[in-house]
């Protein structure tokens, strides 16, 4: 579905992404993992068009995405939920859902936004209950929540996630992560990256380890998770010893 | 009452208070002055969209108020065109410099967005003052024929007043719809994060620019209805003081509010003639005005004022 190739992005002279190749088959939930730096979320905003000055290949559907702006790729069908969220803080949470349509509206689709607003705030009632307050006065879980929601309403056929779990308590992840596992049980394509390493691989298909800007390592999500390499480089193994010890 | 149903009465009472005050008042001095407030709202509306909404600043708004009002006046007096052809063409006018102007600066943001819009008002007013032949030069422009239509002459008092007021609420109409669409939630969007708006897909670029001549199209046109007001035009109206006094309107009267648009508008406007009374030291007593306004109410008149009833009502409750 998504095939990126030998791909190479810039900042300026420096070079973030030194070649990497990566896909992603229908349906499927790949985890992109790695360190601070190591250019996970230059990665996803290449894909989405918020990063132009890219080279190598990214097609989506067997088609190039090369030159494109964000508008055209969301209305293909990617979409983003950004790093921090980034919710509309002083618009109302509705207006939020509303915006996350914005493409869809010259489409004249109305009834169908309308009816899928009913449907995200049936998967994140929060979301619901809090339809008219600003989104800045939600707390951190709920403004992921609403993060995705938003992405959910351009209908993507695939939805690209930048760091989901970023400051959220333990059970918030989990809550995300969930939702993320039955919105891939309803046929939704998942491109899913996370620091929170172990938590990614344990629900996702299959994974790409990414170091300064190459893939080290990918492969099935249960062989990443017990490979020795990425326990001591990402998963940090002392760390479960120490909740262990605890518990 | 349903929204829509509370909207229409609001119209309904803007409309019957435009008309009792333009019946009641019978000194053509307040007329003028109504008229003017009438104008300046204008200006301030269209610059709200902008900066309010969209939150792109422009000090250089008092160019498309003047290109509005020269190329009416050009095209009039001049070439002795009827004013309602002229009207479209100064519009358009004012749009397609908005555009040209707007493509390379838009790419800019906050200062650096100020400061480039600063220049293009001052290359403006430079043109307006030194392009002799064309525009008077700094003496001015006289003879701008007066509005009529057919038979009824538009130049009285009264007359001109429910003019500018009637395009002044449909203009707040038009906003209104613009705001309430997904054009405005994108707009709100671009003020709050560009990065974000472009993640969920809007063309920030597109938008801001179809939103600065959207606003510059505006002034042009409280430019027209100026120029055909008072007949008589000179640079000094569209200076680099007049782009400030702009952006004060908005501010002052409180961003993102059409309400705000007209409340700064009318303070800016009145403040000078009921400063008179000072002579002298009446531009001191205009600035420490604005500035106990901005720090008494930083949020603007119209925030403050809604803060104020709702406290008196809270206490009044209790």
């Amino acid at each position: 579905m998504l095939q990126v190739k030998n791909l190479r992005c810039y900042y300026g002279r420096i070079m973030a992404i030194k070649g990497v190749s990566i896909s992603v088959r229908r349906g499927e939930l790949i985890t992109l993992i790695g360190a601070n730096g190591s250019g996970k979320t230059t990665l996803l905003t290449a894909i989405c068009g918020l990063l132009p000055a890219w080279k190598g290949d990214i097609s989506f559907e067997a088609e190039s995405l090369k030159g494109m702006d964000p508008p055209a790729i969301v209305r293909r069908g990617i979409s983003l939920v950004p790093e921090g969220r980034q919710v509309f803080a002083p618009m109302t949470v509705l207006d939020n859902l509303r915006l996350g349509a914005y493409t869809r509206y010259r489409r004249r689709e109305h009834r169908e936004i309308e009816q899928d607003i009913a449907q995200i705030t049936e998967l994140f009632p929060i979301l619901g209950q809090r339809a008219d307050q600003p989104a800045g006065t939600l707390s951190g879980g709920e403004q992921q929540m609403l993060a995705i929601g938003r992405a959910l309403m351009a209908r993507p056929r695939l939805l690209a996630l930048d760091e989901p779990s970023m400051g959220l308590a333990p059970l918030m992840v989990e809550k995300i992560l969930d939702t993320l596992v039955r919105l891939k049980a309803d046929g939704l394509t998942i491109l899913l990256v996370e620091q929170n390493a172990q938590a990614a691989l344990k629900i996702a298909d299959r994974g790409y380890v990414l170091e300064t800007g190459k893939v080290v390592l990918q492969g099935d999500a249960g062989d990443l998770l017990s490979d020795v390499e990425v326990k001591r480089a990402y998963l940090g193994k002392d760390y479960e010893e120490f909740y262990d010890g605890r518990g | 009452m349903t929204p829509s149903l509370k909207k229409g009465v609001a119209y309904a009472l803007a409309c019957s208070a435009i008309a009792g005050i333009g019946l009641a008042a019978t000194n053509p001095y307040h007329l003028q002055v109504m008229t003017f407030i009438g104008i300046n709202s204008l200006l301030a509306l269209g610059l709200n969209l902008l900066m309010g909404y969209a939150g792109q600043i422009s000090l250089g708004h008092a160019a498309f108020y003047g290109i509005g009002a020269y190329t009416t006046a050009i095209l009039t007096a001049t070439y002795g065109l009827s004013p309602w052809l002229s009207l479209p063409m100064a519009v358009a006018a004012a749009a397609l410099v908005a555009f040209l102007v707007g493509m390379p600066t838009l790419k800019l943001s906050g200062y650096y967005l100020g400061m480039g819009t600063l220049g293009f008002g001052m290359i403006a007013f430079i043109v307006f003052r030194e392009w002799d032949g064309v525009t008077g030069g700094a003496s001015g422009f006289v003879g701008i024929p007066p509005l009529a239509v057919g038979p009824l002459n538009l130049s009285s008092g009264r007359n001109y007043f429910y003019l500018v007021w009637g395009v002044l609420l449909v203009a707040i109409l038009v906003c209104r719809r613009i705001i309430d669409s997904r054009t405005g939630r994108a707009l709100r969007a671009i003020h709050d994060s560009e990065n974000a708006a472009r993640a969920v897909g809007v063309g920030t670029m597109h938008l801001k620019l179809q939103v600065f001549v959207f606003s510059a199209a505006v002034a042009a046109l409280a430019g027209f209805l100026y120029a055909h007001y008072v007949s008589f035009i000179s640079p000094g109206t569209f200076d680099f003081l007049m782009s400030v006094r702009m952006v004060t309107m908005v501010v002052i009267g409180g961003m993102a509010s059409i309400w705000g648009a007209i409340l700064g508008a009318s303070l800016l406007t009145l403040l000078p003639e009921w400063l008179h009374a000072f002579s002298d030291l009446e531009m001191v007593v205009y600035g420490l005005i604005m500035m106990g306004v901005m720090i008494v109410m930083p949020q603007g008149l119209t925030r403050g004022i809604l803060d104020l009833y709702e406290r008196a009502r809270e206490r009044h409750e209790r």
